[in-house]
């Protein structure tokens, strides 16, 4: 017996992961067009973070992770990205495969590859009863920060100076520089942004595995990447659409499947994925001027 | 004074534009004319900072503007327009102004205040709330013409502002022109073929033909030169 609300609830608390994830890559991607698979050592780096102050307080630890994340975008941005600025987008691509396993061995040779046991959010480790339903704690705060999140990214974007912008420079980005909008400025704001979400996707997802290894957050960046792909690459909406939609199918399979095919989840998900992009190239919502050139 | 001095800009083995020097008054409205291809886009493109000369050197008020800095020429007062208007689609009217005037120095809610007295200005304060693509060719740029001002232009380069605008469209673009220089205390250099527009316009004209200037002067001086005549209007060499 499957509970509907059961489902929506884990598909929410998952989908969610993968939307603010899904959304520090799409920031950058707007405004820079750089598909950026070091991302997911942003979220690694975060989860480490947590793992070596899990003797502090939480809120400590949380503050940490936060800083560490943001600094560690700031720093692959100026060091790594900034230089190859209007370059080919696929050079942007290859050169963040580089950072991302350059950071990736980092950790290996730092913290070595074997697996850390953390749990920076002991306290909501237990459930709670809606009427008749058990919930896990850390699922629903997961729905409630993750909610909080995108409706104050949304805030940002629409009511702030450097929100407007971002959605100016993600729409035209040489336009927006001759109307005097600071490219250096905002790009480092949407990476601060980016490091900022992978490591709260850090706190959450490593409350819900329980341990960090090197690979940490390219799990969870994998299944972004394709959620920014369904939604429109470069649509910050389609971003968030793609990666809501991506949990709810991953439960769906997850509840649906005949137990023997579960194993195999992620490939049905990819195949929905290729089906979606066979008839949707672009993706759900296409993002305008992506090709557009002064 | 906003000084192009001897550029020189190759598109591969092309010479786009060659040893082209010219100077923008603060208040005076220069023409800058020449057939399709003369390299008059490409010298705005020079004077905004967007594209890089391989030879020759783009001053502001005496100081020499760095290499592709077209965002801190905007903000010191070097404002471009384009042929294509280019509005951001996913913005409102408003929110295409908006981003300019931030970029000034204004928060959302002076911008805001700002761009409604600017629209109001262009006679198109009832489109404020519109989307950047919903509007009809003449509006959209009347709005690319207003987004340059949100930049408080000292110099404002206009690229074919009067393209595909009927004649009494035209007209009135002229006079808006004008009130924009009394108004905004700016120079004004505009790309136009328009020749009635330009002699209405223009108190002094520069002629470019294949990436060389080929005549400088008042409209009366440079419509009697016989390059200018050859080059342009297509009249037999003398």
């Amino acid at each position: 017996m499957i509970d509907p609300a059961q489902i929506l609830i884990d598909a929410v608390s998952v989908g969610g992961l993968y939307a603010l994830t899904a959304l520090g890559i799409g920031l950058i991607f707007s405004v820079m067009r750089l598909a950026n698979f070091a991302h997911a050592e942003l979220v690694t780096v975060a989860a480490y973070m947590l793992f070596a102050f899990s003797g502090s307080p939480v809120a400590v630890a949380i503050l940490v992770a936060i800083a560490a994340a943001v600094l560690l975008a700031l720093a692959t941005e100026r060091i790594a990205f900034r230089p190859l600025r209007g370059a080919d987008s696929a050079t942007l691509l290859i050169s963040s495969f580089a950072v991302s396993m350059f950071l990736q061995k980092l950790l290996v040779f730092l913290v070595g590859s074997r697996p850390k046991a953390l749990d920076p959010l002991p306290a909501l480790s237990r459930t709670v009863s809606i009427g008749s339903l058990q919930v896990s704690a850390l699922k629903l705060v997961t729905i409630v920060v993750c909610l909080t999140l995108l409706a104050a990214l949304t805030a940002f974007l629409k009511w702030t100076r450097f929100g407007l912008q971002m959605r100016a420079s993600a729409e035209n980005f040489t336009m927006s520089r001759l109307l005097g909008v600071r490219a250096n400025a905002v790009i480092a704001i949407a990476f601060g942004l980016s490091g900022l979400l992978a490591a709260v996707v850090a706190v959450l997802f490593a409350a819900q595995s329980g341990f960090v290894q090197p690979r940490f957050g390219v799990q969870i960046v994998i299944i972004a990447f394709v959620a920014t792909v369904i939604g429109g690459l470069g649509n910050l909406f389609g971003a968030a659409v793609g990666g809501f939609f991506v949990g709810v199918v991953t439960i769906l399979l997850q509840a649906f499947l005949p137990a023997e095919l579960r194993p195999f989840r992620e490939a049905f998900l990819f195949v929905i994925v290729i089906a979606i992009l066979l008839f949707r190239p672009q993706g759900l919502f296409p993002a305008r001027n992506l090709k557009e050139r002064v | 004074m906003l000084r192009a001095t001897d550029i020189t800009v190759r598109f591969g083995g092309v010479r786009a534009i060659e040893n082209v020097s010219m100077a923008l008054q603060r208040t005076e409205i220069l023409g800058l004319i020449g057939p399709n291809g003369a390299g008059k886009t490409t010298m705005v493109n020079v004077l905004s900072g967007f594209q890089q000369p391989h030879q020759g050197s783009v001053t502001l008020a005496g100081e020499k503007t760095g290499p592709l800095r077209a965002d801190r020429l905007a903000r010191s007062g070097v404002v471009r327009t384009f042929q294509a208007v280019r509005l951001f689609p996913g913005l409102t009217v408003s929110e295409n102004l908006e981003v300019g005037l931030g970029s000034r120095g204004l928060g959302r809610a002076a911008a805001r205040r700002r761009a409604a007295e600017l629209l109001d200005y262009m006679g198109l304060a009832a489109r404020a709330h519109m989307p950047g693509n919903a509007l009809s060719y003449g509006e959209e740029r009347r709005v690319g013409i207003a987004r340059a001002l949100a930049l408080q232009p000292n110099f404002l380069l206009l690229d074919e502002p009067a393209a595909g605008l009927n004649i009494g469209e035209a007209e009135a673009l002229g006079d808006l022109i004008r009130r924009i220089r009394a108004d905004f205390g700016c120079g004004v250099l505009v790309i136009e073929h328009n020749m009635k527009l330009v002699m209405g316009l223009c108190e002094r004209l520069h002629v470019l033909a294949s990436g060389r200037t080929i005549a400088e002067g008042s409209p009366a001086d440079v419509f009697r030169d016989t390059a200018f005549r050859s080059a342009y209007l297509g009249a037999e060499p003398a």
